[in-house]
């Protein structure tokens, strides 16, 4: 049989990078580090209070001086907002399931979703401190409150995005409903679903730190007030870079997770074909 | 050219056999926005075992439907559909399925792809993922195993659909616009090759297209439904010896098939020359 297949994708070969141009990662070190250097001499030359606005290396001498302080605090608020994802995971997935398989509880509960969803969560976390007190529970559950709708509305839409013929196909092959989603509706909700936890990771980080500010007498939220009332701005800003580690870190690791569980999906997105006839 | 010595299962009158594929006074209706809609209208179409039938029609004219029917993945609104005799109430599986979307898994590679239909059938991997890749190998896709689907061309990718279609040997094949998204010149090759492996496995093929060339190429007997609701207009015998050369096309006898299929979609009102 003759076939012409004139497109030989060559993997060997990895993609040409022209000699003078720096790895992605240089480009934004050098912003920040002109950022940072903006920001020192702004605060030095310029005469800023410290009170309003610390220079980087204050900022820095404050971490370095109150670091074993910052840690047990992250540590606190690490684990509200971690369990509260992790809540926001265990009742997200199965919740978008059902709302996808089974239309009573489509017809019964979406409605409800959205409207629990246009309730902003900062103006009833001081009701969650009421219920459930001023420890750790409280913080959990308002992280879990304002981020599991993503996870719900992400794992819908990921669930109904395969093709009909994909599933069509499956089913001729004697598939059980079961097997379906095995080997069809789930592999392809995945993009959509870590799209989701992206996006909730990011809001459970707020939900810890609302709680906190309500009422709390640990972690990270508490520490900016109680900083913020002795006007150590130095410890405040301080606490606002461990934050932004924390959610950092947090946010890389279900990055990380991403591409190894779909790495296929991201190259497709980011490659398109090479076809000549399509 | 070589001449097709097997006497034609269609054409011996004198040993009567069963048919593999039965539909009797098969209707399809849809209701949408309330209305009723009729897709398909009292067909009755034997198909012989390893026959290659081609269904042509215009778009909508429930051709789709019909074979949809026929895989016992929709079911008829009126009427009977068998299969060897056992009337289809369920998914039949003793079938591969192309579509005219390859729909390959983007997750899975070339040949995971294709071993799809193994997975998901529950038989052993170990007894069938030869045969998976001496079929890739078969329609020139031999070391892109471990390709992904979107590295793949539209050509290529209906190709490793072909195989997932012929992996676990069925005896029904269903194509429904398989080339329909294919340049004119790659979907040249794919009847080329497609005839080829008929040659090689006869199987039961029931072939759904648009473009009356491919199906008169193609098929044993080519069935012409009308524009909704799909009835069964025509149905021509061809008689062409294979395999079938493209230049076939260019010859006389082709010729009168092709204007025998066309005059019946002026007849609809479709094909209007100005």
């Amino acid at each position: 049989m003759s076939l012409d297949i004139t497109n030989q994708p060559d993997a060997s070969e990895p993609a040409p990078v022209t000699a003078r141009e720096a790895p992605p990662a240089v480009y934004a070190i050098a912003a920040m580090i002109v950022l940072l250097l903006v920001w020192e001499g702004f605060v030095r030359f310029g005469k800023v209070s410290p009170l309003l606005l610390p220079a980087p290396s204050g900022i820095f001498a404050a971490i370095v001086e109150h670091f074993t302080l910052l840690l047990r605090m992250s540590v606190v608020t690490a684990s509200e907002f971690l369990l509260g994802f992790g809540l926001a995971i265990v009742v997200g997935l199965p919740l978008g399931a059902l709302i996808v398989f089974a239309r009573p509880i489509r017809l019964a509960v979406y409605p409800l979703l959205v409207a629990f969803q246009t309730i902003p969560k900062a103006a009833v976390a001081p009701i969650f401190v009421v219920w459930l007190g001023a420890g750790m529970t409280s913080k959990v559950l308002i992280a879990f409150a304002i981020s599991f709708f993503p996870i719900v509305i992400d794992t819908v839409i990921g669930l109904r995005s395969a093709q009909p013929e994909t599933i069509y196909l499956v089913r001729s092959m004697g598939a059980s409903a079961l097997k379906v989603f095995w080997f069809v509706r789930f592999p392809a909700a995945l993009p959509a679903i870590f799209g989701g936890l992206k996006v909730a990771s990011t809001l459970a980080v707020v939900g810890a730190i609302v709680g906190e500010f309500v009422s709390a007498d640990r972690g990270l939220g508490y520490l900016v007030l109680v900083a913020n009332g002795e006007l150590n701005t130095r410890l405040v800003f301080a606490c606002v870079v461990m934050l932004t580690v924390l959610g950092t870190a947090f946010y890389g690791l279900i990055e990380v997770l991403e591409k190894l569980v779909v790495r296929q999906h991201v190259s497709a997105r980011h490659q398109e074909g090479l076809g000549n006839d399509h | 050219m070589q001449i097709d010595t097997q006497p034609s299962l269609v054409d011996d009158a004198r040993a009567p056999v069963a048919p593999f594929v039965r539909l009797e006074r098969v209707d399809k209706a849809f209701t949408s926005k309330g209305a009723r809609l009729k897709a398909v209208d009292n067909v009755t179409l034997d198909i012989l075992p390893g026959e290659f039938v081609s269904i042509v029609g215009p778009s909508g004219c429930g051709k789709s439907t019909l074979m949809m029917m026929v895989s016992g993945l929709i079911s008829a609104s009126a009427g009977r559909i068998e299969i060897r005799g056992n009337d289809i109430t369920a998914p039949f599986t003793d079938v591969g399925i192309i579509f005219q979307r390859d729909a390959l898994l983007e997750w899975r590679t070339i040949l995971d792809n294709v071993m799809l239909q193994i997975d998901v059938r529950g038989l052993s991997r170990r007894d069938y993922e030869p045969k998976a890749r001496a079929l890739l190998k078969q329609v020139g896709l031999a070391g892109f195993e471990d390709f992904h689907p979107w590295e793949l061309s539209g050509g290529m990718r209906q190709r490793v659909s072909m195989c997932r279609a012929l992996v676990h040997d069925p005896a029904l094949l269903l194509m429904d616009e398989p080339f329909g998204a294919l340049d004119a010149l790659t979907r040249e090759q794919m009847n080329l090759d497609l005839q080829h492996i008929w040659l090689q496995q006869r199987k039961t093929v029931l072939f759904i297209t648009h473009s009356i060339w491919e199906a008169i190429f193609l098929a044993d007997r080519v069935i012409v439904m009308s524009p909704r609701p799909g009835r069964i207009a025509t149905e021509i015998r061809i008689d062409l010896p294979r395999p079938r050369k493209l230049a076939i096309r260019e010859t006389a006898i082709f010729g009168d098939y092709t204007a025998q299929v066309r005059q019946q979609f002026q007849a609809f009102g479709l094909l209007v020359e100005h």
